[in-house]
């Protein structure tokens, strides 16, 4: 579903991804981590193209990011994005969030839409918020609506850069089910996280990234039980002896 | 010393009609000329600040010689410049109110291309990249998720520069431009009676800056519906700040 062959990207003179090869089959669930600035986030904001990258190829869904003939528009609506911040549309309610991509770039009916977002609003657990601006929501609460505005386009691929980051810890767990749900289901997920438990209840593989490269990756059991480099054993006892 | 109130009341067709409306022989009036400078100015003054936020480098410093000139000269030099520029260019003398017209359209849209831009700047990053991430073209983008924001966040610069833009009409009269300040001046000359008439001028030119400062504070509140506490929030509030 998604291939990196030997990408490298630059800020400046900043090499923040160097030579990343990776595979991502369709259905799988992969959880990247690291310490931050390891290019963790960069790497996946690479796979709907919100940073291009300089060298190498990345191919999502048969369609390489770096084709002029490709287009970026179609791509992004198969590829869903939940962000750290949520960064829903302040000026729009919940429903209005939801519907704005369908309608606009898909060109569904208004009705096909609010119907659309009345499932979704109910199946992230808020059906009663649905004309509630995000100011009036608790931070769980956006980051649901978020996660129900990138499923309303129905993406092949759904990317999450640290969606729990930025919430209070009552209401971590609240948007982790959501996605623990999502993964069931058999959506393909690369989600950038800490939280490990997540990650071993759900995700197939494991990939750990530091100064720009992927240092390990394996599955979830193998990836604790016994990390092969010095430096994830390093990252691992600090993240989860608490 | 003794004032006439009533020189007011005897020449108000003529101060109010005239000067302030424009209707009447000489044209002109400060109404007929604000609205339409303000209206042509802030589309002038969008197409601007979109300029100057442009990437490429032909249309984006263009914009910015534009601003930077137009911000660095005073406002009568320019209304000169066009009333003798004009007639030497094309051989003909536009009339008084097409030529203040012009003038404060270009002066103004020089100052309210970057109200625009700053608007746009004050919208999150993460905005961009949420409506970009959602499959949005650049101008879907900007009609339904920037522009609305940054069109919020622009209100109280751009009716402070409407009011200035308002007082400013007043320097078409160095012109000729029968305006409200003109038309004072007139009678103000024939009846020697300047206090009368300035003070009066003062009063109907602040009820209509009040009246817009006024208009942009409700306007605020109006296009910010998730800002506006729902009745039970505001209720909460006050109880919870209430002294025991």
């Amino acid at each position: 579903m998604i291939q990196f062959r030997g990408v490298n990207k630059w800020f400046g003179p900043l090499h923040v991804l160097k030579d990343i090869d990776l595979h991502i089959a369709a259905g799988e669930v992969v959880v990247v981590c690291g310490p931050s600035g390891s290019g963790k986030s960069t790497l996946i904001r690479c796979i709907n193209k919100l940073e291009p990258i300089q060298k190498g190829e990345i191919v999502v869904d048969g369609m390489p990011l770096n084709d002029p003939a490709t287009d970026i528009t179609k791509l992004r609506a198969e590829v869903g994005m939940v962000f750290q911040q949520f960064n829903l549309y302040p000026h729009m309610t919940a429903r209005q969030n939801i519907t704005l991509a369908p309608v606009k770039v898909r060109k569904q009916s208004r009705e096909e839409a609010e119907r659309l977002a009345r499932d979704l609003l109910a199946k992230v657990g808020i059906p009663e918020k649905a004309d509630d601006y995000p100011a009036q929501l608790s931070g769980g609460q956006q980051q649901r609506v978020a996660i129900a505005r990138a499923l309303a386009m129905q993406p092949k691929i759904m990317l999450f850069d640290e969606p729990t980051s930025a919430l209070d810890p009552e209401m971590i767990n609240e948007v982790l089910d959501v996605m623990v749900n999502l993964a069931r289901e058999g959506m393909t997920m690369i989600v950038v996280t800490h939280e490990m438990g997540f990650a071993k209840k759900v995700s197939h593989r494991i990939i750990f990234m530091d100064e720009g490269r992927i240092v390990e990756e394996g599955a979830p059991h193998a990836f604790f039980a016994n990390p092969k480099e010095e430096r994830t054993r390093t990252f691992l006892s600090k993240i989860l002896v608490h | 010393m003794s004032f006439d109130w009533g020189i007011i009341i005897a020449n108000w067709k003529f101060l109010i009609l005239q000067g302030l409306m424009g209707f009447g022989a000489f044209g002109g009036g400060t109404l007929r000329l604000a609205i339409p400078a303000l209206v042509l100015g802030f589309i002038l003054g969008v197409i601007v600040g979109l300029c100057r936020l442009a990437h490429r480098p032909w249309i984006h410093y263009p914009a910015v010689l534009y601003v930077e000139f137009f911000r660095g000269v005073p406002l009568v030099m320019v209304i000169f410049w066009f009333w003798f520029l004009i007639p030497q260019m094309t051989g003909q003398r536009l009339p008084e109110y097409t030529v203040a017209l012009t003038a404060f359209v270009v002066f103004e849209a020089a100052y309210l291309g970057e109200i625009v831009r700053a608007g746009i700047q004050s919208v999150p990053r993460g905005q961009v990249e949420a409506a970009t991430a959602g499959g949005l073209s650049y101008r879907q983008m900007m009609v339904h998720v920037i522009l609305p924001q940054a069109i919020r966040n622009m209100i109280p610069s751009l009716v402070t520069q409407f009011i200035v833009l308002f007082k400013d009409t007043s320097l078409a009269s160095i012109i000729g431009m029968m305006d409200l300040t003109k038309a004072a001046q007139t009678v103000s000359q024939r009846e020697i009676r300047p206090f009368e008439m300035y003070l009066f001028i003062a009063v109907v030119y602040w009820i209509f800056t009040y009246s817009m400062s006024r208009f942009s504070q409700w306007l605020e509140v109006k296009m910010s519906p998730e800002r506006a506490p729902t009745r039970r929030a505001a209720l909460r509030a006050a109880t919870a700040e209430a002294p025991a």
